[in-house]
């Protein structure tokens, strides 16, 4: 049971009136890569920026059942919701810097909890660039706006910004979907070598992408999980007819 | 006749409207201002600037205009940014959206469509009688902050609301609290066009003259506002004193207003050369809030 990250039970969600969500029950295990695919408005989204609580910025959005983190209910009372974020960090869909210098991007992070010499923050931002292999390209002007970074950087900037406040597990909500592909094979080798340090989900629409970086999968459609397994059982042999049709490409 | 004809010839006739009415509109102003000009710019010298009002027309300048209209637009600055920034970053960042909020938001923006002239009679009620504040500097930069407060807040709410959902998203993820984001992110990537509105906003200011005469401000003063700081020569060397706040003043339009309302061609000459002065004045602040928008335009592309 200690070797459990996130174990979610019965977690309903809804914009409003809007079911988004109908009983989701899935157990993710720590250091290793969970791949959520489906058809657009699938809810896959919606589940994965629950588990940081940033759908709490959204008035409209509620949610029940258990969601718990290292057996801790996330949605508790109790929360620190701040702490809760700066172990869970998130990357998103468009890559979204800060309009800012590369350096205080990363800075950011830490500044605002309580990081403040600067030997340390050089140090902090130079590691979180190296692990985001996106250092070398950046090393030399890092006082550089970060908008004026090509998507791909921008996205592992992001990436670095979020590794910086030294996180546990790290959501990706479809972070390749505006890339090119070479910057895209960039971010998936980047997933592996995350793997080993983070517990990792990644929300994307691309199945390849899905049975290359994952090692579990899960597949949702219209708001339940059909199917949820090892990566590699669910696209050689999928127990459910829809996930068939639906990673044969017979529909979505 | 040829349909295609018909649609080319439309087509050159809106172009054409639309080059007329442009042209027109730049030609009235153009003629507004070389009629000015042509009054003033005799009159336009470092005498004009450091005398008094007089009743003689040569000898007669715009000191203590001038000096008012800085000590008003100051004491409308510190009051009015403030209280416009501060309730536009409630608005737009904290407050729920629901029917009280919607109520404000519309009182708002109606407020900053009501006549100058109204926002006077309020300044004459509250400020110069309720809070005997007679018409005095204070209450003169009090009338125009309330003024200027909707605009203010307007274009404020405007500024923030163009700093994308994304980068406020960016700076949660990363674990800041509410007042971290809007400080640190939303405000900083939008203080060009908030600054940008407030300096329109302020710009507007300097011309009103219909809300300080309602509350009284006198049109001959042969004394300035004791300034807030005055040097000495003995110890402590500096004095700081607020009663400047609590004189009377003058300020330009209505200097050029009493000007204009006078029957010897001297004093008309005297206020095309008040005229240009403040005409100075709005346009270097335009100038400004222009360069502060091209400047951030190019900072950001998000």
């Amino acid at each position: 049971m200690n070797n459990v990250a996130f174990n979610i039970t019965r977690m309903r969600a809804s914009y409003g009136n809007k079911e988004v969500l109908k009983g989701i029950t899935i157990t993710i295990l720590p250091n290793s890569v969970t791949a959520l695919i489906g058809p657009s408005g699938c809810g896959k989204s919606t589940f994965i920026r629950s588990l940081n609580r940033i759908n709490d910025l959204i008035p409209s959005f509620r949610i029940s059942g258990d969601i718990l983190y290292r057996q801790k209910d996330i949605y508790d009372q109790e929360t620190d919701v701040v702490e809760l974020r700066r172990r869970i960090g998130m990357v998103f869909q468009k890559p979204n810097p800060f309009p800012k210098s590369i350096y205080e991007n990363i800075a950011y992070g830490l500044r605002i909890h309580g990081f403040t010499i600067k030997e340390t923050l050089d140090e902090i931002v130079e590691a979180s660039l190296k692990k985001a292999a996106l250092w070398d390209e950046v090393k030399d002007n890092l006082k550089q706006n970060a908008l004026t970074l090509s998507g791909g950087q921008q996205q592992r900037l992001c990436i670095a910004r979020t590794l910086a406040t030294q996180p546990e597990a790290l959501l990706f909500d479809e972070p390749c979907s505006a890339l090119d592909p070479i910057s895209t094979a960039k971010i998936e080798e980047l997933i592996h070598h995350l793997k080993k340090s983070y517990t990792i989900i990644i929300v994307t629409h691309n199945m390849q992408q899905a049975a290359r970086v994952s090692d579990y999968s899960g597949f949702f459609l219209l708001g339940e999980l059909v199917e949820f397994g090892k990566t590699q059982d669910m696209f050689t042999a999928p127990k459910d007819k829809r996930t068939e049709d639906y990673i044969t490409g017979r529909f979505g | 006749m040829n349909r295609k004809i018909v649609n080319k010839r439309l087509d050159s006739l809106f172009k054409a409207l639309g080059i007329l009415t442009t042209v027109f509109g730049i030609l009235v102003l153009l003629v507004l201002f070389i009629d000015v000009f042509l009054d003033g710019a005799s009159r336009l010298s470092m005498n004009f600037l450091t005398s008094f009002p007089s009743r003689k027309p040569e000898a007669a300048g715009i000191l203590s205009a001038w000096v008012g209209t800085i000590w008003i637009m100051a004491v409308t600055a510190l009051i009015a940014l403030p209280l416009g920034i501060g309730s536009a970053i409630y608005l737009e960042e904290y407050a729920p959206k629901n029917r009280l909020t919607g109520l404000i938001e519309i009182s708002i923006a109606n407020l900053a469509g009501v006549p100058s002239v109204i926002f006077g009679l309020l300044g004459l009620g509250l400020f110069v009688r309720w809070f005997n504040l007679d018409r005095s500097v204070l209450a003169g930069g009090l009338t125009l902050a309330i003024l200027v407060l909707p605009v203010i807040i307007l274009s404020t709410r405007e500024a923030l609301r163009a700093i994308p959902f994304s980068i406020r998203e960016a700076s949660y993820a990363v674990g800041a609290t509410k007042w971290q984001t809007v400080y640190f992110q939303v405000l900083p990537a939008a203080l060009g066009n908030i600054m940008t509105g407030v300096i329109l906003a302020m710009s507007r200011a300097v011309g009103e003259t219909a809300p300080l005469i309602t509350i009284g401000a006198l049109t001959y003063i042969a004394f300035l506002p004791q300034p807030p700081v005055t040097f000495s020569g003995g110890f402590p060397f500096m004095h700081f004193s607020l009663q400047g706040l609590f004189d009377p003043f003058t300020a330009l339009p209505i200097q050029i207003f009493n000007w204009v309302s006078r029957p010897q061609k001297g004093f008309s000459v005297n206020a095309s050369a008040g005229i240009i002065v403040l005409l100075g004045i709005t346009l270097a602040m335009n100038s400004i809030a222009i360069i502060l928008r091209y400047r951030q335009r190019k900072k950001t592309r998000w």
